[in-house]
């Protein structure tokens, strides 16, 4: 046996890993990983090409249109009505959302104006989305970064909204029950009090969530300080939704710019966190859950009578013109540029998607970052691929 | 009343005080045509303003980077909501892909097809526009700039050194319309494969769907609340 001591060869050891640390900043290979398109971090089939130096993301370019289905393109051919059907598809998680701005911007066109009801269990139902959609969010954020139970709960807890949806609408994922001056039926017997029941468990969802994640260790050190957006940055990106409001912009479409919904008629807050990191997007994703169960409380207190329907035509015919309507959708603002030429089916449908916007600022964002936080990053910017793909 | 109204909710009557007068003034967003008319001059060749609503504003094509600068910067814009591209020039194809059903309910005037080019909100000159919207989050304002591009240079400057977000847009909108943005820092395929040929949301591309099977039409509509079976025939 050689005769080196601990301590020399210990003093060796740290010599080749210094040169290895050396030889790593010199000359590294560049590697190129391929992330998805089926991968669980990205609600679909998205693909990341990233270009690393080491552990170090150096490029990484988004590619889409997995499932790129062309719906402005098939909406040019279908009668307003019709339309309802295919934008349901595009966030399936929180789908009644896609349909209150398309049919306020129809209604826009026709200056027809749903009775005061049906304004009021739309926005229920928009609000519900949300919960159901950002549940999904909250419990597949604990997911990314290695924490499984809050995907359970949040799978288990979903539920109780989604049969709410399922109960008045017929559909859990594709309602299809707004329509141009009000909604396809009214809410069934006894709804509201199981749905102010399911608002209670929601609520305790959060708890649970807030519980388990906020606080832990591991979580706050793979999220605190990951993917920073600046403000500015994020506005010239077109950032919306919660991932603009953690960056501090005190923006909200609910408040600012109701479109026809009745946010301003209930007692709420918007909620924004200065940090601007992936920690901060869950926080305000967090907030806005339980802000929105209590907008569905009183949403449901206040709940005017009367019809569910305006008076329209049985064959609806838009009158010519252009109008844009956006609502802050559950992934952020989602608008319709529709341009009528007074016929039956629309001239074109512009879709102005949340997550196209939200997502295109990752090869700006996941530049310079380590391979473990791009999961971190796109989950905590959290988006649909069909919200994308369209 | 409707016939489906829940039970447990007492029917008030919605006699609710919201009917907001129609605004007949908008000093806002008038003041901000006057600023953009203001700072690019004879570039603003179109303007629409909706009171109350929204505003629209066409500018020439060598006036586009000009536009979006200016709105940023000067006017604080920051918000880039969407950019995209409009095919003013009916299909060709006309309605012969709809079904029967829809041609019979009020839709004869529509069996020869009107080629021609009808400009829409804020006019236009040329069969392909492109059409972008900024928003001012601080005084919760919208504006959706307009640019005519000529049929023999489909070409506009890119919105990419000014808003970051438009890169992607304008990646859809040269893919979609075949419309070029000149200082674009890479024109790729985003959605469809690379090597695809042809512009799919141009009008002249035809919807091979329909081509294979004809839609059903407007059949088996649902009954509305309180509508009467004599109604149904329009």
């Amino acid at each position: 046996m050689t005769a080196i001591s601990d301590r020399e060869q210990l003093s060796y050891i740290a010599a080749q890993a210094a040169d290895a640390r050396v030889n790593v900043e010199i000359e590294t290979e560049g590697m190129t990983l391929n992330i998805g398109p089926q991968h669980p971090a990205t609600h679909g089939t998205l693909r990341i090409v990233a270009k690393l130096d080491g552990e170090q993301v150096i490029a990484a370019d988004p590619i889409m249109g997995y499932m790129h289905r062309g719906y402005e393109k098939l909406a040019e051919v279908r009668t307003y009505p019709q339309v309802t059907t295919l934008i349901n598809r595009i966030d399936w998680v929180g789908s009644f959302a896609n349909e209150v701005p398309f049919i306020l911007a129809a209604e826009k066109l026709m200056e027809v104006e749903a009775p005061p009801r049906a304004a009021w269990i739309r926005t229920i139902l928009f609000e519900m989305s949300r919960i159901a959609n950002i549940a999904l969010f909250l419990g597949d954020m604990g997911l990314q970064v290695g924490a499984v139970t809050p995907a359970f709960f949040a799978f288990r807890d979903r539920e109780h909204v989604l049969n709410q949806i399922e109960a008045a609408t017929g559909g859990r994922f594709h309602p299809n029950f707004d329509r141009i001056g009000g909604l396809k039926d009214d809410l069934p017997a006894g709804w509201i009090a199981e749905t102010k029941r399911a608002m209670k468990k929601m609520r305790n969802f959060c708890d649970e969530i807030e519980g388990l994640l906020q606080g832990n260790e591991i979580f706050e050190a793979r999220c605190r300080g990951i993917g920073v957006i600046p403000a500015d940055v994020g506005l010239s990106y077109g950032l919306s939704g919660a991932n603009i409001r953690a960056s501090g912009v005190d923006w909200d479409t609910r408040r600012d710019n109701p479109n026809g919904l009745v946010h301003n008629e209930l007692d709420w807050k918007v909620w924004t966190h200065p940090d601007g990191d992936s920690f901060a997007r869950f926080w305000v994703r967090l907030q806005e859950v339980r802000e929105s169960t209590k907008m569905v409380d009183q949403l449901c207190d206040g709940l005017p009578g009367g019809p569910v329907m305006a008076k329209v035509p049985r064959i609806i015919k838009v009158p010519a013109g252009e109008a844009y309507v956006e609502t802050e959708n559950p992934l952020g603002v989602m608008g319709y540029y529709v341009v009528s030429k007074g016929d039956l089916t629309p001239y074109r449908v512009k879709i102005r998607s949340a997550s196209f916007n939200n997502i295109s600022i990752t090869p700006w964002l996941l530049k310079g970052v380590y391979v473990p936080d791009i999961v971190t990053i796109l989950g905590s910017l959290y988006f649909i691929l069909g919200d994308i793909d369209r | 009343m409707s016939r489906l109204s829940s039970t447990d909710t007492p029917v008030t009557e919605a006699a609710d005080g919201d009917e907001a007068e129609v605004v007949e003034t908008d000093e806002a967003r008038e003041a901000l045509l006057a600023k953009i008319e203001g700072e690019l001059g004879d570039a603003v060749v179109g303007s629409h303003l909706a009171p109350g609503d929204d505003l629209w504003v066409r500018v020439d094509r060598s006036a586009w980077a000009a536009t979006g600068a200016y709105l940023k910067n000067g006017l604080g814009f920051q918000y880039f909501n969407f950019l995209s591209g409009i095919d003013w020039k009916p299909s060709p194809f006309g309605r012969d892909m709809d079904a029967q059903v829809d041609l019979t309910l009020g839709h004869d005037e529509a069996s020869e097809i009107d080629m021609s080019i009808q400009p829409g909100v804020a006019g236009g000159e040329t069969r392909f526009q492109v059409f972008a919207r900024v928003n001012d989050i601080v005084n919760g304002l919208g504006v959706t700039v307009k640019v005519d591009l000529p049929d023999d240079d489909l070409s506009v400057a890119s919105w990419v050194s000014v808003y970051a977000g438009a890169n992607w847009h304008e990646r859809e909108c040269w893919e979609m319309y075949g419309i070029s943005f000149e200082g674009h820092p890479g024109l790729r395929h985003i959605y469809l494969p690379a090597g695809f040929e042809g512009n799919p949301l141009r009008k002249d591309y035809p919807l091979l769907a329909r081509r294979l099977k004809p839609w059903p039409g407007i059949v088996d509509v649902e009954q509305m609340p309180d509508d009467d079976e004599e109604e149904n025939v329009s």
